[in-house]
């Protein structure tokens, strides 16, 4: 079934079983792998992707709901506060592994587009979604006030 | 993403000089290198220069004779610079890592060893990910030893080629090489002050004799520019644009994707096999039935059966559909819970002496009091957040495999194995490792991918799903320990035994092995550094039923969380301070010796001599970190401190843990201070970051982490019933002391871990007065601690 999504601003024609999450059609047929499998529910957030705008799990999304939807990856992921959370990123050395990182990314943004200078509580809540087992939690919270300063 | 760009890093220059004409030079240097078909690796690539300064054209240049290279090896392996360093014309230092990156920052560590020696330009530094070959000596990246292994050699490597570069100036401006000087690039002629590039100088390079090891002259430590510096890692850049490719990222043209539903129990076996309604679901293109797995376990595939499919979507939808009748193994009927209580009989019995001093049945029977406690910590599961996965391609013989190993020897050798192919006709790639932990160490799953892709006749990736990576792993070992302890009237320890039962990791090589290791003894059992006269160290057996594997820092986790949780109920029993007594059982600053008394203690294979088990640096980083913590300032009711201190992997680490613990048994943990003596240490601030990590780790699996089996099979399967540590449940503060040292470099990776667990405890019995002796604290269904009332404590 021939469905065409807008990923990073552009329009992709992808044949996908009915039902496939965006996860997989992200990584097995557009070949886009900044976008994680962790868990297959929701529970990690490594394949965190905005929808329009707003921090949603690939691996439980089906692709073919999201035909009027504006989606963000991390391949994509751009603006003000992007650009300082990738900055302060590279700073501070957050990511270990690295493999958690697109999704906490995307929830970072997420969270300092909508809160400029998040609490520890709003961190909190915005972010332990995202599961990161090399445990950078210490090093994104502090990066995450730090970006917040810059913006 | 491409294959081309796994291992490499985006170039983070200026403009490059266009390559016009790039020359290949094969630098033909030494036997261990002439490997089958006699030649080797390619050294140095270059031409060109800058345009300030004359471009050398090293084919009118006259070569001293240079035979045969001297050879460089040095303890570990090869030490011939062109096996590490490539130097191409436009000045770009390509610099092989030949360990694993896992978050360990191990490309970042081995480039600032090599570009220090070099004098490199860290600006013209990319990294290439090496294949896996016996040329490159030891790849298996674990055990926290890729620096300790190859500081040295890596060192000198470097040097070689800075040496040989200032030969090659030197040569061209005719003149004594003492008068030439090497420096972040260039080789300056201290004469007249002209310099020459490294890019420029490459290809005469190239025609010099590699100096022999006792011409090569290391860097002072105070002359090191990136050598214990915060050198920024070069994977994070790509990492926060989501462009590193792990092993699960792989694509390879016309591949298909496979997911493989495995017997519940090891050496389960497959019956029946009805597969019409998984091919019925869209994308899915057939199934493969897979050999059934048969002790010892090894590294080899647990069997079952793949479904391959157009995507892993249609893939993990048709095995959903399978039907599969499992047939019972020999592991059908273990329990976790049962086999629990047998290990625990077993704690209470003699076991086998691993360690003597004195006599501790008499100094026990005579001692004015005794105390008797008993550990238990259940399996646990590595986790990473990338699960395995593996891609696999035939072409005639030849068999190409991609994957996320920490050892690509030992993937490729098991592959020779279990597939009957020569070894030379494998490949294997070492990608990114999105977290390991020990788990990666094990190439059952590139196994699988190359069965499955032979029988398909395509390219495959086998992807393991979340609840595959928790069912079927090589499980951390479940242990029940049984300590005693005797206080003289003052309550000073005057007797010690450690009786410790688990299933050794020796059993997934060889099923009827059922007694630990020395190596697994090792990890905190025979190594114990305590002053007490009287101390035996015992170990019972038990067999396996699960795949038992490593997981970060292995057997250190059980053995320092009875430790150190009994060395706080010792100060408890002394009524005196758990931080003093600690410091005081370790005693006067000494080095200790276990193989003296009567242990077979390999020191994680370090020598004696530059590996000493050094009591006064263990008491230094618990004196560190209780001054850090500000041990002993007044706390808030429901607040407690803990400590434990604890060498492993030659390192060692104390941690103070503040807990509060609310009047339901809710726990948070508000700050935890930490200081390590790592010897020399590449990056300080990965160094930290290892700390944070480790530490959470052990946190996560203390208060969370259980792997339990009924009827031979692992009960967990994901997130919510293997519960891991959170962003909400992190510390606020969390203080890193390094120590500074020139002793030479140990491990950074595992060490953190052991200590967390025992601190932890350690500051629940402070704040509520309960001993916790059971490994998980809560478990994944509990949000609380099972503590007693308030008004009971």
């Amino acid at each position: 079934m021939a469905t065409t999504l807008n990923i990073n601003g552009k329009d992709e024609t992808v044949e996908a079983a009915a039902g496939t999450p965006l996860l997989w059609v992200l990584r097995d047929h557009l070949k886009m792998t900044g976008t994680k499998f962790g868990c297959g529910i929701a529970q990690c957030g490594a394949c965190t992707v905005h929808v329009d705008g707003t921090p949603t799990r690939a691996c439980i999304t089906p692709h073919d709901s999201l035909d009027k939807a504006k989606i963000t990856t991390i391949e994509g992921l751009s603006g003000a506060a992007a650009d300082v959370i990738r900055d302060t990123w590279v700073e501070n050395d957050v990511p270990q592994c690295g493999y958690c990182q697109s999704g906490q990314i995307l929830a970072a943004t997420a969270l300092l587009s909508e809160k400029p200078s998040p609490t520890d509580g709003d961190i909190d809540a915005a972010m332990s979604g995202n599961i990161c087992r090399c445990a950078t939690y210490m090093s994104i919270r502090r990066a995450i006030k730090q970006a917040a300063g810059k913006l | 993403m491409f294959l081309e760009d796994i291992g490499i890093i985006p170039s983070r220059k200026k403009d490059r000089v266009p390559a016009d004409r790039p020359a290949s030079i094969v630098n033909l240097t030494r036997r261990g290198f002439v490997t089958g078909t006699g030649l080797f690796v390619v050294a140095v690539t270059l031409a060109g220069c800058s345009n300030t300064e004359p471009t050398i054209d090293a084919s009118t240049m006259k070569i001293p004779k240079a035979g045969p290279s001297p050879l460089t090896e040095v303890e570990g392996g090869d030490a011939t610079p062109s096996l590490w360093i490539a130097i191409e014309k436009d000045g770009t230092v390509k610099i092989t890592c030949h360990r694993s990156e896992m978050g360990q920052q191990v490309w970042t560590s081995m480039a600032q060893i090599i570009a220090d020696e070099l004098e490199a330009d860290w600006e013209n530094v990319e990294i290439v990910q090496a294949e896996g070959h016996e040329r490159y000596g030891d790849q298996n990246t674990d055990g926290s030893r890729s620096v300790r292994y190859n500081f040295h050699r890596l060192r000198l490597a470097g040097a070689a080629m800075r040496q040989m570069l200032v030969a090659a100036a030197a040569l061209y401006w005719k003149m004594d090489p003492s008068r030439c000087s090497a420096e972040m690039g260039k080789v300056s002629n201290s004469e007249n002050g002209d310099t020459l590039s490294y890019g420029n100088l490459a290809e005469l390079a190239a025609k010099l004799q590699v100096p022999a090891e006792s011409e090569i002259v290391l860097k002072k430590p105070e002359d090191w520019r990136f050598i214990n510096k915060e050198i920024p890692s070069v994977t994070v850049p790509k990492i926060t644009r989501g462009e590193g490719t792990y092993g699960i990222d792989v694509n390879v043209p016309d591949m298909v994707y496979a997911v493989i539903a495995r017997p519940p129990q090891v050496f389960g076996r497959t019956g029946a096999v009805t597969d019409a309604k998984a091919l019925a679901v869209p994308g899915v293109m057939r199934t493969v039935k897979l050999p059934d797995a048969k002790p010892p376990a090894l590294f080899q595939p647990l069997g079952g059966v793949a479904v391959v499919g157009v995507d892993t979507w249609a893939a993990i939808q048709g095995r959903n559909a399978l039907e599969v009748e499992w047939m019972d193994g020999p592991n059908a009927g273990y329990d976790s819970d049962n086999f629990r209580k047998a290990m625990e009989a077993k704690a209470k019995q003699p076991g086998t002496v691993r360690r003597s001093r004195g006599n501790v049945g008499t100094a026990l029977a005579t001692a004015d009091k005794t105390v008797t406690a008993e550990y238990y910590t259940p399996h646990l599961s590595q986790s990473p957040m990338e699960p395995p996965a593996a891609t696999a391609r035939w072409t005639g013989d030849q068999l190409e495999c991609w994957a996320c190993v920490q050892d690509p020897q030992a993937t490729r050798q098991t592959l020779s194995d279990l597939l009957d192919v020569d070894k030379e006709n494998i490949t294997v790639h070492a990608t990114w490792l999105g977290g390991a932990f020990g788990r990666k160490s094990k190439p059952d799953f590139v196994v699988e991918a190359a069965l499955v892709a032979r029988e398909v006749g395509k390219p495959v990736k086998v992807t393991w799903t979340r609840e595959d990576e928790i069912r079927h792993g090589f499980y951390h070992s479940t242990s029940a320990q049984r300590l005693e302890a005797g206080l003289d009237s003052e309550g000073k320890c005057t007797a010690y035994r450690h009786r410790s039962v688990f299933p050794p990791i020796g059993s997934t090589f060889n099923a009827a092995t059922d007694a630990p290791s020395d190596g697994e003894m090792g990890m905190g059992a025979t190594d114990v550094p305590f002053a007490i006269p009287n101390l035996q160290v015992e170990s019972g057996t038990a067999k396996g039923h699960l795949r038992i594997g490593w997981l970060r820092s292995v057997a250190n986790i059980y053995h320092a969380f009875a430790v150190q949780s009994f060395a706080a109920e010792l100060a408890n029993a002394a009524g005196r301070d758990q931080k003093d007594y600690l410091l005081e059982l370790i005693g006067e600053p000494r080095l200790v010796d276990p193989n003296a008394e009567q242990a077979s203690y390999g020191n994680y294979g370090g020598s004696a001599e530059d590996y000493p088990v050094d009591t006064a640096r263990l008491a230094n980083v618990g004196r560190r970190a209780a001054e850090m913590a500000e041990w002993g300032r007044e706390l808030p009711d429901g607040h407690g401190l803990g400590i434990a201190v604890h060498r492993s992997f030659l390192t060692y680490v104390a941690t103070v843990i503040e807990v509060k613990v609310a009047a339901d048994g809710a726990l948070t943990i508000p700050g935890i201070w930490l200081a390590a003596d790592a010897g020399t240490v590449i990056n300080p601030r990965h160094t930290k970051a290892q700390m944070e990590g480790g530490t959470i780790f052990g946190l996560s699996n203390a208060l969370y982490g259980e792997i339990s089996a009924r009827d031979g099979a692992v009960v967990q399967d994901n997130f919510p019933s293997w519960r891991v540590m959170r962003m909400n449940e992190a510390p606020k503060i969390f203080e890193v002391e390094i120590i500074a040292s020139n002793s030479p470099p140990a491990g950074v990776g595992e060490p953190p871990t052991p200590p967390a667990a025992p601190a932890l405890a350690n500051a629940i019995f402070n704040a509520t007065g309960k001993r916790f002796r059971t490994l998980p604290l809560m478990g994944a269904n509990r949000d609380t601690l099972d503590i007693p009332a308030i008004s009971a404590r």
